[in-house]
């Protein structure tokens, strides 16, 4: 019944998918909260940026972002991410740059949004004692602010793994790039369809029950 | 109380969808039983391949894929106005034909083994090859200059497959969703060669806004045998379509549409096939 799998290595196509979804996920956690500490802090500049960053970056499309990392970064202005002649290893990079630069602006507003939960109260007694403004963003408020946000933090992160689809776009060896050349070489479009829709629960399902346990021990009672 | 008030409207906006679709199911079954009279045919053809089959800005469709489609409905006993084109991706030829959403399809469709399991093949209508499209100026003549070279092809094709496995393993491949990123990253000289049908190749190669700045390399690296994709079963219908292809070959039609479509990129098609001729 699966031998239309026979020849294909659709593990080696998930394990991309794998590997793409966690250096994303880095990437834009460390960027978002980067991004969320700028719209949060007090110089208007920073803030300003954060904001225009966010608010352009998630009303585009990604496979707009992801296609123009390769054919407008790589091919028109040479940013090659010092793979210049491998594309494969190229293209996954420039798959990573265009998920982590459209991923953080979602994490950023969550994190956002888990700033906004501790109360002001918590700021002014830190910044009382003499704490800078990254101290007492260090010390007193983001800590509390990500054990806020594991929930919508998780969302974020099963989006991530299934966008990494969009990188077919520009050829990068994942999930969505084997389906469709198994489509195309074996004609049979829902038995692969629903193998490949399979593996993506088998991905996200485990994530989604694991953080949503997390986010409930980890919540701060207020 | 929330609860149920939420289920209900679930479920009343389920109802709606479900006679919304009835109702759609409805109108196709009207069209169709009409087709043998004096309704609409639908026909599958691709709307994105310049030369073969293109959607144009004014909603008109032009190419030779479309040429064929018109000239086997003609043939069938459809005007022109009669023939209502529908987008059939690669992915869902199979299933457009299975579920009856196209009469028949004539987009760029190679014959091959797994396919005449799931559909029935008309034709072949056109024998193409794959082949390279290189700038101007390029020095890549034969398929071994390949090697060591960056080459372009869509995401999953049966061209970017041959490559890796037989033509050029040491090639390194750029993949993207469709052939036009791949024209431009060419023009831009990120990648030395475009490899998928000459026949697509001469399309792209023909439009207004690359003429002159793109040549065929002419390497011949495989036999694509475009047929009309028919529903499994219907010997009737594929029976007809190649009385007509054989009729569009014999009054100059074929050549005719050959020349139109491919001319201006200096693509020199094979003489048509004849009909079950498959070349392997």
């Amino acid at each position: 019944m699966f031998d239309f799998l026979d020849g294909y290595d659709v593990l080696g196509a998930f394990w991309m998918t794998v590997k793409l979804t966690a250096l994303s996920a880095l990437g834009s956690l460390v960027w978002g909260t980067l991004l969320a500490a700028m719209r949060v802090s007090p110089v208007p500049l920073l803030r300003g940026f954060g904001t225009a960053y966010v608010n352009i970056v998630r009303n585009i499309p990604l496979t707009v972002i992801i296609v123009f990392s390769s054919l407008g970064l790589a091919d028109i202005f040479g940013v090659t991410m010092g793979a210049a002649d491998d594309f494969k290893v190229q293209g996954f990079r420039l798959a990573v740059l265009g998920l982590v630069g459209y991923t953080s602006a979602f994490v950023c507003e969550a994190v956002r949004s888990g700033i906004n939960t501790v109360p002001v109260g918590q700021a002014e007694a830190a910044r009382a004692i003499g704490l800078s403004f990254s101290q007492v963003l260090r010390l007193i408020i983001l800590p509390q602010a990500f054990r806020a946000v594991i929930g919508p933090l998780a969302n974020v992160l099963i989006a991530l793994t299934k966008n990494t689809t969009v990188a077919a776009a520009i050829g990068v060896a994942e999930a969505a790039t084997l389906m469709k050349k198994m489509i195309e070489n074996e004609a049979q479009t829902l038995a692969i369809g629903a193998v490949f829709a399979f593996g993506f629960v088998v991905l996200t399902l485990p994530t989604g029950l694991l953080l949503g346990w997390l986010s409930k021990r980890l919540a701060v009672k207020r | 109380m929330k609860l149920r008030k939420v289920t209900a409207v679930s479920a009343a906006v389920f109802a709606l969808a479900l006679s919304a679709t009835a109702c759609g199911g409805d109108d196709s079954k009207d069209s169709d039983s009409g087709s043998s009279g004096g309704g609409k045919i639908k026909v599958g053809i691709k709307f994105d391949q310049p030369g073969l089959g293109l959607k144009q800005p004014d909603g008109s469709f032009a190419g030779f894929d479309v040429d064929v489609a018109t000239y086997v409905a003609k043939q069938l006993g459809y005007k022109p106005d009669q023939i209502e084109f529908v987008e059939t991706k690669s992915a869902d030829r199979e299933n457009a034909l299975a579920r009856g959403d196209v009469k028949f399809i004539a987009a760029t469709y190679s014959i091959n083994d797994e396919r005449k399991q799931k559909v029935d093949f008309a034709g072949p209508y056109l024998l193409a090859h794959q082949d390279l499209l290189v700038k101007k100026d390029s020095d890549i003549t034969k398929a071994t200059d390949l090697n060591g070279k960056k080459l372009c092809s869509v995401t999953g094709s049966t061209s970017a497959q041959n490559i890796h496995d037989k033509i050029a393993p040491k090639a390194q491949l750029k993949e993207y969703s469709g052939y036009s990123e791949c024209i431009a990253a060419l023009q831009s000289g990120a990648v030395d060669a475009v490899t998928t049908d000459d026949s697509i190749l001469a399309g792209f190669a023909a439009q207004d806004k690359y003429k002159g700045q793109f040549k065929l390399a002419g390497l011949k690296l495989s036999n694509e045998n475009y047929g009309v994709g028919v529903k499994k079963g219907d010997t009737a219908t594929v029976n007809k379509i190649n009385a007509a292809l054989e009729k569009m070959v014999s009054d100059g039609a074929w050549q005719k549409a050959v020349d139109t479509n491919f001319g201006p990129a200096n693509y020199k098609s094979e003489p048509a096939p004849k009909i079950g001729n498959i070349v392997p």
